[in-house]
């Protein structure tokens, strides 16, 4: 397996007043498990679904009801975990953690404290080609997903909507070795490339399928131990946990060259102010009162299961890449961009195969992901298919259409669609090759324009008037090399 | 034989020969519930249910059926959930509940045949050993001391169950056991109730006390009635966990009386404290085993001692998790709420008012064992003395078959005599409560009468999933104790 080399980023400095800072950044990510059913209750997982239509008795806590866990839930983090390099530990145990809240019908969250499911693992962060930050990870815990209050309804009352409570969330548990708000974006953004890639999480943030705690502190340049770190909750965005970050660190370092303290607090950020704002300090923490839950018996996972899920495993990002640079000869931006997501790499496999690699994924980040993405589409929603792109590539190749052609006909491809080959035939875009038809035209356009041709022998560079006009009298199909090539002989300039 | 004073067995046989039917036995008892307003055992009589059920039994016997339990009429305790049936856990928080579903314990029992008359007086939550801490008032014992008027209590906290079977208001109850729940009512009030090993009875559909040690049994005449109803209640249940995926075996085929070979244990641990009349009682008993042709061996179960204050930590803190779900919002009581009142003076004010003192102490001192800084000293702790305790009876059972012990320390106390002192009330269970942290069964067999006329009893305890060969051990002390004492009809 090849693999690329990287250095690490240089560190995010902030320039105080007294001196320079540098952040550091450890977060909790918060993943639903893609999964048709909840962690512990059979009911659906849809989202979208009329209030309160997807809970069971078990999500709506009513007495007497019991957790049972889902397997496939189990497998997912599993997954996941292999995915990103980790520990599977063989034997966890589920815990109660506990508060009030009306969207927390139990009054406690399932979730795993002393014996997560998954132990240490590790993220490559890509930041720029060659440029990459190594996050550890320290666990990823299973866990149940809380309902939603809805307070904006009524004037008098609250709504909860328990479709939500009981949906498996996977927290993944980063060490602070972030450094900077740009690195914690791109930081989100592999985990979601990772876990999309696996088929664990969709990672669809507007939906609330990925959220961040992001815990952040500052500390001299130069330093090595921690300063006091506030926690940003639930963020929803990349935009807003880069925002949340920068307004975070500089009040931190703000305060502290002020000769004031960080006070390791909770706190949430109002993207409408740009600021994040204090939501509880230490001493106002919950005291969750952790116990194993009594209604569970430990997770145990046979090695055969875990065997089976790493046997399973798709190619990860990290390895596509560096496979594509490799076998496609293709830059390592490029290589980035098509494994973005899994669908869009095996699209450029399929026309690059048997073609020449750097004008494959020339056509495909270019044109089509272009056009695409000015149209929102995504690549399973392409009109142009990868045989199409091929066959337009093949017929640049065989010298039956120019480039600019082929741009023409890429864009009759998508819109109107049909055999790239037959459109070339029946429109009569293949381009002209025949000397003595391209030299006719050569000869009229310099006859209809004696003055010109006068001062082009004079200044050579004006040849290439010539050319234009040569291509526009063949409406484009004359081989561009071939029409250069006789205007030069024709008014005798090299 | 009058109805409904009669056993289950009995019963089975009288209805396979025709001798009366399911609706004679049903309507039998449900006159004698009536006419039993003042022991206030039945919370709720399902009068229309029950007929219908027994009607149906009827009919399923005229089609060829004859299972053990068709058209036998039964109690159920109100902690079971039963489907369109009031179903409080005997609390205020549950006011009005009926639950849209059925407990896995009494929908087997329904689908044998089984007909429901009600539901059963309890403690609330199952937190007592009187059945006095009900938000329907307290239950009282058929059973009075000689020549004293003075209510009594059934215990608890299946009072109601075995206070309906002792004044024979229904064949048999259902039960449940988290420290003695079963055990102790079965001896206060002379009858015979089974704690089956953890896991051998499904708790879904059961109102949680504390997760870890409820368990569901039967209480019935004699030892062949819980044994037939033990068979219909048991099994693995894939909703719950934590229930064993062991197969059921016919536990009343393993009645023969013979004890031959062996080996019964006496745990000197359990002679600290005990009254004479009782230690009297536990010494006959040993004879009586004997006599089985039991041979009598002395054990140690060294840290019985520690038992009382680890369940204490253990229970408390899984009923403060447990019963946080009753918070107001989504079904039962919520308080009347003042202006400017939000969703934190909802739970106050909903939980001050729906939780009685009893309930409200173990939510305390559950939720203080589970404090940051006191995890450590008080939950930890406890769980590591459940840990020795198991092991002190896995070395036991290395050498012997059975535990013979006494149920309580002594025998029922009058209503009010002992609810001002908790620990005392928490007392009652120094003899029971070491099963459910190891997990094992127990049977409660009626084996005397006290100096003042009340029924005295004696626990056996068996090894896990040994039911059958725990109940055959209960069987032969029952042939000798030959208990057949009545409470007087006062009511």
């Amino acid at each position: 397996m090849t693999e690329l080399s990287y250095r690490e980023p240089e560190p995010k400095i902030i320039a105080g007043v007294k001196g320079d800072w540098e952040i550091v950044i450890g977060m909790e990510v918060h993943a639903q498990v893609q999964a048709k059913s909840k962690l512990f209750s059979g009911a659906s997982t849809e989202f979208g679904a009329e209030p309160n239509s997807n809970v069971s008795l078990v999500d709506a806590a009513m007495p007497g009801m019991l957790p049972v866990i889902n397997a496939f839930c189990v497998e997912q983090a599993v997954r996941t975990g292999l995915g990103l390099k980790a520990q599977i530990n063989l034997r966890s145990v589920f815990d109660r953690k506990n508060y009030f809240y009306p969207d927390l019908p139990q009054g406690y969250q399932i979730s795993q404290y002393k014996h997560p499911v998954v132990g240490e693992g590790e993220v490559l962060v890509d930041l720029a080609p060659g440029v990459a930050r190594k996050v550890r990870i320290e666990r990823i815990h299973l866990e149940q997903d809380a309902g939603k209050s809805v307070h904006d309804m009524d004037p008098e009352m609250s709504f909860v909507d328990l479709n939500r409570t009981g949906c498996a969330l996977m927290e993944i548990v980063s060490m602070p070795d972030i450094r900077g708000p740009e690195e914690a974006a791109e930081y989100v953004r592999k985990l979601r490339q990772i876990m999309r890639y696996l088929g664990t999480c969709d990672g669809n943030m507007q939906e609330g399928s990925l959220r961040a705690d992001v815990n952040v502190s500052v500390r001299p340049v130069g330093s090595t131990e921690f300063g006091t770190r506030c926690e940003i909750k639930n963020m929803n965005s990349m935009r807003f946990i880069q925002q949340a970050i920068d307004y975070e660190a500089r009040r931190q370092i703000a305060n502290l060259e002020d000769g004031g303290t960080v006070v390791q607090e909770t706190r949430l950020y109002d993207p409408n102010k740009g600021e994040t704002r204090s939501m509880r300090s230490k001493e106002e923490a919950h005291d969750y009162r952790y116990f194993p839950d009594p209604d569970l018996l430990p997770l145990e996972i046979e090695q055969a299961l875990v065997d089976r899920v790493a046997d399973s495993l798709p190619e990860l990002p990290d390895d596509k890449k560096a496979r594509l640079v490799g076998a496609y000869g293709i830059t390592e931006y490029d290589a980035s961009v098509l494994v973005a997501e899994r669908a869009n790499a095996d699209f450029f496999e399929e026309v690059a195969r048997g073609r020449d690699g750097k004008q494959a994924a020339n056509w495909v980040i270019n044109e089509l992901f272009g056009r695409l993405n000015k149209e929102g589409l995504r690549i399973s929603e392409s009109p142009v298919s990868a045989a199409q792109l091929g066959s337009i590539i093949d017929l640049i190749g065989s010298g039956d259409i120019s480039g600019k052609i082929a741009k023409d006909l890429f864009e009759i491809v998508y819109t109107e669609g049909g055999d790239p080959a037959g459109i070339v035939e029946a429109r009569g875009m293949r381009q002209v090759t025949d000397t003595g038809a391209i030299e006719a035209a050569v000869d009229e356009v310099i006859a209809a324009n004696a003055d010109k041709a006068e001062q082009a022998r004079a200044k050579p560079s004006m040849a290439g008037w010539f050319v234009g006009q040569v291509m526009k009298a063949t409406g484009g199909k004359a081989n561009p090399q071939a029409v250069q090539a006789l205007v030069k002989a024709k008014l005798g300039v090299e | 034989m009058t109805l409904p004073a009669t056993t289950i067995a009995q019963a089975r046989d009288g209805l396979r020969r025709g001798d009366f039917t399911a609706r004679d036995l049903t309507e039998a008892c449900l006159s004698e519930i009536g006419a039993a307003s003042a022991l206030n055992a039945f919370t709720t009589v399902t009068a229309e249910r029950a007929i219908d059920m027994a009607d149906a039994a009827d009919r399923a016997r005229a089609s060829g059926e004859g299972g053990d339990l068709l058209g036998i009429p039964i109690g159920v305790k109100d902690l079971f959930c039963t489907e369109g049936v009031r179903s409080q856990a005997a609390s205020r928080i549950l006011d009005g509940f009926v639950p849209p579903y059925e407990s896995t314990v009494t929908a087997k029992l329904w689908a044998s045949g089984a007909v429901m008359l009600g539901k059963l007086n309890m403690d609330e939550f199952a937190m007592g050993s009187s059945t006095e801490s009900s938000v329907y008032g307290p239950c009282v014992s058929p059973w009075r001391r000689t020549g004293d008027e003075t209510p009594i209590v059934p215990g608890g906290s299946s009072g109601g169950s075995a206070a309906a079977v002792a004044a024979r208001l229904c064949l048999g109850a259902t039960a449940t056991d988290t420290g003695g729940s079963i055990r102790q009512p079965a001896a206060f009030c002379g009858v015979t109730g089974i704690k089956p090993t953890y896991g051998r009875c499904s708790r879904w559909g059961i109102v949680a006390y504390a997760s870890s040690l409820d368990q569901a049994g039967p209480i019935a005449r004699d030892v062949r009635d819980v044994a037939i109803l033990l068979r219909h209640m048991a099994g693995h249940d894939p909703k719950d966990s934590t229930s064993a995926a062991i197969d059921v075996p016919d536990f009343e085929a393993a009645l023969t009386g013979d004890l031959r070979g062996k080996r019964i244990g006496i745990p000197a641990e359990y002679a600290e404290g005990l009254g004479e009349e009782t230690a009297a009682l536990w010494r006959k008993g040993a004879e009586m085993l004997r006599d089985a042709g039991a041979e009598i061996v002395d054990i140690s179960l060294p840290h019985t001692k520690y038992a009382l204050p680890a369940y204490y930590i253990i229970a408390p803190a899984e009923a403060s998790s447990n019963l946080a779900r009753y918070d107001g919002v989504r079904y039962g009581h919520r308080a009347p709420l003042d202006q400017g009142d939000g969703v934190t003076e909802m739970y106050e004010k909903t939980r001050a008012e729906g939780f009685g003192p009893e309930v409200r102490r173990r939510v305390m001192v559950g939720t203080y064992v589970l404090s940051a800084g006191y995890y450590d000293a008080y939950y930890l702790r406890a769980q590591k003395v459940r840990t020795l305790i198991r092991r002190d009876f896995e070395t036991a059972f290395g050498a012997v078959d059975a535990i013979l012990t006494p149920v309580s320390p002594g025998p029922a106390f009058g209503i009010g005599e002992v609810t001002g002192d908790p620990v005392q009330m928490y007392l009652q269970d120094v003899f029971s409560i070491t099963l459910n942290l190891a997990g094992l069964p127990g049977v409660a067999v009626p084996a005397g009468i006290s100096a003042n006329g009340l029924p005295l009893g004696l626990q056996i305890v068996g090894k896990p999933w040994g039911e059958a060969e725990l109940l055959n051990a209960a069987y032969a002390l029952e042939q000798r104790a030959g208990f057949a004492a009545e409470p007087e009809r006062w009511w």
